[in-house]
């Protein structure tokens, strides 16, 4: 199977050095401990007249880097306890049935998600739909098409995309987007596709679809850049072999690429989900924030991630604060669960040097 | 690269298959348009709205009340650098320390549960942290705080400094830090002035990628910076943010606050730039390039 010989080839400069390195470092700390080597011990009483106060500053350091590395543990540890403990009023109380009661009435205290989570799954599907063929297309146009020189620009852009900041694209989505959707797109889907009962009712410009869209622009960069990455990781071979056959470009990345690197591009789409899943400033300030299940996508609607971010700093009572921790909560799980999955395809297939600087 | 397929002849599978090459290409490079199109549509309205907002009251002068025209953002501005300074000099640290281990200590269980947690820290909604430590530390201490919000943001930044060290320091070849042990130098100080030292351009890539990932962070600043419309000079109590303070104009109805968002945005992604570009000077410089 080519997969599996994917990360022999691997073009990662990391590649060739990670593999002895996790095996030498061994000796290097038998070195450091006077005690097991003898060459070294020597070399200790040498150099110290006093070895037992040499050792002193060694170990006081690797406690404190211990701690460190112990606390990032802690902190997450800490985050999921307090989720927990915050939210067990709400668990108590509501049961597994918070996640699919419609109502959402703070004033009575009854409390029920289901149309942010509804939110937030259908935006975020919305912005995939939207974002795999894009990010897809640009990534392979920039591996197998493009000009070298074009190569390094597209690839800039498409990372400076990821550099701007959520409440940015939202500023934007407010006085840009959402006007151009409202005159032109939300019309025209209306005449063409109305019958579906998707876009239909009136338009905003502000809704779901507005929020998917800007969503879908915001996870580009993450599909694309993983995918840029997996697609450099198919072997060369692999190409010639498919063009020596006969093959057209189209076909070539088609059958040759495209078929290889499906796992590691499924990641990449994953680690995309994550990412709107979570996503809060922009979705919240385009979307409309109204908890209510519409089926057309120009309605507005309200996400998990947004209805803690305009309620959370003024919720009354409890249970109120308990039920936003909740979803908090759900959202922490739901996207633990996407991250993780997303990594493990990612590292099948290109052995773990990429995709975690980013996302 | 790949060729086209030249052949002489044209039959009419072959003209089929070249359709539908000549159709994907045309796709690909229709995907590279749609995407940078946005981009540069954000980058145009920034410069064309935020230039137009810009001016010295701007930066040196606070909020007016609405209805004012004038006012600017300057208290957001320097409430932004505090925050983004406690985030850094607690999460920086703190990352260094886990990618240390991660590198140079950390192997087996510990090492692999450290890294697994990095990465799920990674991958935490930033409005999860926010309520994390709205219970640690609001809640506690009963009211909002630049201290609270620097504590939020630390906390985003760690798994990226941790990462990036720890890639950067198993880049660092092994003679290095045999020859300075077999001089009988101490582990701390090999790792501290020669292995950390070495890698020391890509270890400030991850901190200036961790630094821009978090200077327009808002979701987890909502409920523990919160935002302020006046000057706040002690850490311990409410403090505005530039991008908290984008926020809250762009959602406003007044038509004087939506062009100070406009501007504030393009002071904001301005520090993020700047960040990026101070990047790509100190890898191009380095001795050791990031991945990233």
């Amino acid at each position: 199977m080519p997969d599996n010989a994917n990360p022999m080839n691997s073009p990662h400069p990391t590649e060739p050095i990670k593999k002895p390195m996790t095996a030498i470092p061994r000796l290097a700390q038998t070195v450091g401990e006077p005690k097991t080597v003898s060459a070294g011990s020597v070399l200790a009483r040498i150099r110290h007249t006093h070895p037992r106060s040499s050792r002193m500053p060694d170990a006081a350091f690797s406690l404190l880097i211990l701690i460190t590395a112990v606390s990032v543990f802690a902190i997450v540890l800490f985050v999921v306890w307090e989720l927990f403990d915050k939210s067990r009023l709400s668990l108590h109380q509501f049961g597994l049935g918070f996640f699919y009661s419609r109502n959402w009435d703070p004033v009575n205290g009854d409390f029920g998600a289901l149309p942010f989570v509804y939110g937030t799954l259908v935006s975020s599907f919305l912005a995939l739909l939207l974002a795999v063929p894009l990010s897809v297309g640009v990534a392979v146009y920039v591996t197998e098409m493009c000009p070298m020189r074009l190569r390094a620009i597209i690839s800039f852009l498409v990372e400076l995309l990821a550099a701007i900041p959520s409440v940015i694209y939202g500023l934007w989505a407010i006085f840009v987007l959402a006007p151009l959707l409202r005159e032109y797109v939300e019309p025209f889907l209306a005449r063409t596709l109305g019958w579906t009962g998707l876009f239909t009712g009136p338009m905003y410009g502000i809704g779901m679809l507005a929020a998917g869209i800007i969503l879908a622009i915001m996870i580009v960069p993450i599909i694309a850049s993983i995918t840029r990455e997996v697609l450099t990781a198919v072997p060369q071979n692999q190409r010639e072999a498919v063009l020596a056959l006969g093959a057209t470009r189209w076909e070539m990345i088609r059958m040759g690429v495209l078929r290889n690197a499906r796992i590691g591009i499924l990641g990449g789409i994953i680690l995309g989900l994550g990412r709107a899943l979570g996503e809060t400033m922009a979705v919240t300030m385009i979307i409309g924030n109204r908890p209510e299940i519409a089926k057309s996508l120009f309605a507005p609607a309200y996400t998990m991630a947004s209805v803690i971010a305009n309620e959370f700093s003024e919720a009354t009572g409890d249970l109120y604060l308990s039920a936003l921790v909740e979803i908090g909560l759900a959202l922490f799980i739901v996207t633990l669960i996407v991250n993780a999955l997303a990594r493990l395809l990612v590292w099948s297939i290109t052995g773990g040097t990429v995709g975690r600087a980013r996302a | 690269m790949p060729k086209q397929p030249g052949d002489p002849e044209t039959t009419k599978l072959s003209l089929w298959r070249r359709a539908r090459n000549q159709l994907a290409t045309a796709f690909a490079i229709c995907a590279a348009v749609l995407v940078i199109v946005p981009l540069m549509a954000i980058f145009v309205y920034l410069l064309i709205k935020g230039v137009g907002a810009l001016n010295w009251t701007f930066l040196t002068q606070t909020p007016k009340p609405v209805g004012e025209v004038g006012g600017g953002m300057a208290n957001a501005i320097v409430g932004s650098g505090v925050i983004l300074g406690i985030a850094s000099l607690t999460g920086i640290p703190m990352g260094i320390g886990c990618g240390i281990y991660l590198a140079e200590y950390g192997r087996g269980r510990l090492g692999d549960l450290v890294r697994f947690t990095a990465d799920v820290l990674n991958g935490v909604p930033s409005i999860v942290i926010g309520i994390a430590v709205y219970s640690l530390i609001v809640i506690r201490q009963k009211h909002f705080s630049a201290f609270s919000g620097g504590v939020a943001l630390a906390i985003m930044m760690i798994p990226t400094v941790a990462r990036a060290t720890e890639e950067m320091l198993l880049m660092v070849p092994n003679n290095v830090r045999e020859a300075a042990l077999g001089l009988g130098i101490p582990k701390w100080r090999t790792t501290l002035s020669i292995s950390l030292r070495t890698a020391s351009a890509g270890v400030i890539t991850g901190c200036m990628l961790a630094f821009a990932r978090v200077a327009g962070e808002t979701a987890p600043l909502l409920f523990t910076a919160f935002g302020n419309q006046y000057w706040n000079k002690n850490p311990n109590q409410p403090t505005a943010a530039l991008p908290l303070q984008i926020y809250t104009y762009a959602i406003s109805p007044f038509d004087e606050w939506h062009r100070q968002a406009w501007a504030g945005s393009l002071i904001l992604i301005m520090m993020i730039v700047a960040a990026v570009a101070a990047v790509r000077i100190v890898t191009s410089r380095g001795t050791l390039k990031g991945a990233s």
